[in-house]
């Protein structure tokens, strides 16, 4: 039994950070109809981010943390509103395949100029927050593992109230639903799509930091992995679906987590793409998507 | 008020619109006639900017407005309700309304246009919390005009409203409209294949063929015109 709930609290740390990215790809494709694959990339910067601010703030403090994880969701939300604008808007109106190419090309990009500017060597994350080991009940527990958990969740009920309370998040959902109804009723479609990358971007931001704090080595190939794994996530809930993308990511990361620990731990990364071809047979819409007959 | 001409649109190689040119004049309601495929959403789809022509020019209260992007062509008062109605499905009908009113800031504005909307269509205000996609296709209809006049607009373009709805319901949509027209002064334009109908609340009308106009003048004459009548009115005898 204690195992059992330490393997769960490990999976939903993993997990909320899977959800954090996943948001991301699903906001992007509610808005665009495309999956963004450099989106995976702006989560490396974000880690990177953290770790040149981290050098620049007292270690081991709160709000020192806190101080670079704003940081680096700003700078990411700028990274992730000039691709956009350099790299997709250009594109507006042009097949699908075409911008699903120039995303893979961006996303390559980032990871080798990341390898140019950073180098190729693994770094080591720097301890950003204050570290203890708690122990509630029997349970032994990082301080980190619980800081994940609690951002993760202050950030997707931010989120949330953005999307669901706010003028530009209304906005945003009138995009998704139908793009020439919204302009119709004087929303800029593109100021609309390029706050949605800003935001995605920074959730990322947060996701890199909080994942580099749980497996703390760094480089610039380290968006890969995760990336997929999120995009797994956002597809298993429900791609475009915002509350999809959340629960797909803790799923995810809780069965990963949990076939890790089993005897079958050498198949932990093979789950991810066993789940994606079981969503793609059975329930291609995901858990709370549902398919929209797209109208002509 | 509004003026458009010579308008030339394409859709690749096929040619929607050859040489359209009208104008309405403030205060109006004005219907563009004609069968499926004449270009009549087409028009109203230039004007409103989701699409670009490739020659000719649209006028606004005496503004170039052609090149202008569509959401700065709803800024300066002109408001398109599209054909098929496209309210926001998974949006509650709150939600759509306040949608509707994007573009204002002055909430005591907004609040007032949401009591005017609720005079017209009473129906709405019963049905706030429920998500547009599962209002009947009247009431979606409703919906797309009460959205559409949450921003104040000064011309209202219309795309069939009557498409798809029972013979009573689109009476009182009509009444509605003429009423708008009436108590708020605001230009409209209609288009419609229901001729009859459409001739009846209008003071002018259009009429589009294959992408020209090829007849016009005010409504109580081509009510009257056999050739009209032979075409779009079902060819009864005049009277
Ligand atoms: N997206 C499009 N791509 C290609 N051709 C189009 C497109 N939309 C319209 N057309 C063509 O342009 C012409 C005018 O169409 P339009 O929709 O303006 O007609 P309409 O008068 O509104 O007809 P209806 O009464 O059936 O709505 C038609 O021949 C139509 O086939
Ligand atoms: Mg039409």
């Amino acid at each position: 039994m204690t195992e059992f709930l330490q393997q769960l609290l490990n999976g939903l740390s993993l997990g909320a950070i899977y959800a954090l990215i996943a948001l991301g790809y699903t906001m992007v494709y509610g808005v665009l109809r495309f999956i963004n694959f450099a989106h995976s990339d702006v989560f490396m910067i974000g880690a990177f981010a953290g770790y040149y601010l981290g050098q620049r703030v007292p270690a081991g403090t709160l709000a020192g943390g806190l101080a670079v994880m704003a940081g680096a969701m700003v700078i990411c939300a700028v990274l992730g509103m000039a691709i956009e604008r350099l790299a997709y808007r250009p594109l507006r109106g042009a097949p699908t395949l075409n911008v699903l190419i120039t995303a893979i090309g961006v996303s390559l990009f980032l990871q080798y100029t990341g390898q140019l500017i950073f180098g190729a060597t693994p770094r080591t994350f720097p301890q950003l927050f204050p570290a203890a080991r708690l122990s509630i009940g029997p349970l032994s527990v990082s301080s980190n593992q619980l800081l994940v958990i609690a951002v993760a969740l202050v950030l997707m009920i931010a989120l949330q109230l953005i999307v669901f309370r706010t003028r530009i998040g209304t906005a945003m959902r009138a995009v998704s639903l139908n793009p020439n109804a919204a302009r119709l009723v004087g929303v800029n479609n593109d100021v609309v799509i390029s706050f949605t990358f800003g935001l995605g971007s920074a959730l990322a931001a947060a996701g890199g930091i909080l994942y580099a704090m749980n497996y703390p080595s760094i480089d610039p190939l380290m968006g890969v992995m995760p990336g997929l794994k999120a995009f797994v996530a956002a597809i298993l809930g429900g791609i475009g679906n915002i509350p999809g993308a959340a629960l797909g990511g803790l799923l995810l990361g809780t069965v990963e987590t949990f076939v890790g620990g089993s005897a079958f731990s050498t198949y932990k990364d093979a789950i991810a793409f066993a789940i994606l071809i079981l969503i793609l047979l059975l329930r291609p819409a995901g858990l709370l998507g549902r398919f929209v007959a797209e109208k002509v | 008020m509004l003026t458009v001409s010579d308008l030339h649109v394409s859709y690749g190689a096929i040619n929607a619109l050859s040489g359209v040119s009208f104008t309405i004049p403030q205060g109006a309601i004005v219907t563009l006639i004609g069968g499926n495929g004449a270009g009549k959403t087409t028009t109203l789809r230039t004007i409103s900017g989701l699409l670009r022509p490739r020659r000719g020019s649209v006028t606004f209260r005496g503004e170039d407005i052609t090149a202008l992007p569509a959401h700065a062509i709803v800024a300066r008062g002109l408001c398109h309700v599209p054909e098929g109605r496209m309210v926001f499905a998974n949006l509650s009908v709150d939600e759509n309304l306040a949608m509707g009113a994007y573009l204002l800031r002055d909430r005591e504005r907004i609040a007032r246009n949401r009591e005017f909307v609720f005079g017209i269509f009473p129906r709405l205000k019963e049905r706030l919390r429920q998500t547009a996609g599962t209002l009947s296709g009247g009431e979606q209809q409703m919906l797309a005009i009460g959205r559409a006049l949450m921003g104040d607009p000064a011309f209202l373009m219309l795309d069939e409203p009557s498409l798809g709805i029972a013979p009573r319901l689109i009476a009182t949509i009509f009444e509605k409209i003429v009423e708008i027209n009436r108590t708020q002064g605001l230009t409209i334009l209609l288009v419609e294949q229901n001729a009859n109908l459409a001739l009846e609340v209008s003071a002018g009308a259009y009429v589009l063929e294959t992408g020209r106009v090829v007849m016009q003048g005010p409504s109580a004459q081509l009510r009257d015109d056999p050739q009209l009548r032979a075409t779009y009115l079902g060819g009864g005898p005049v009277g």
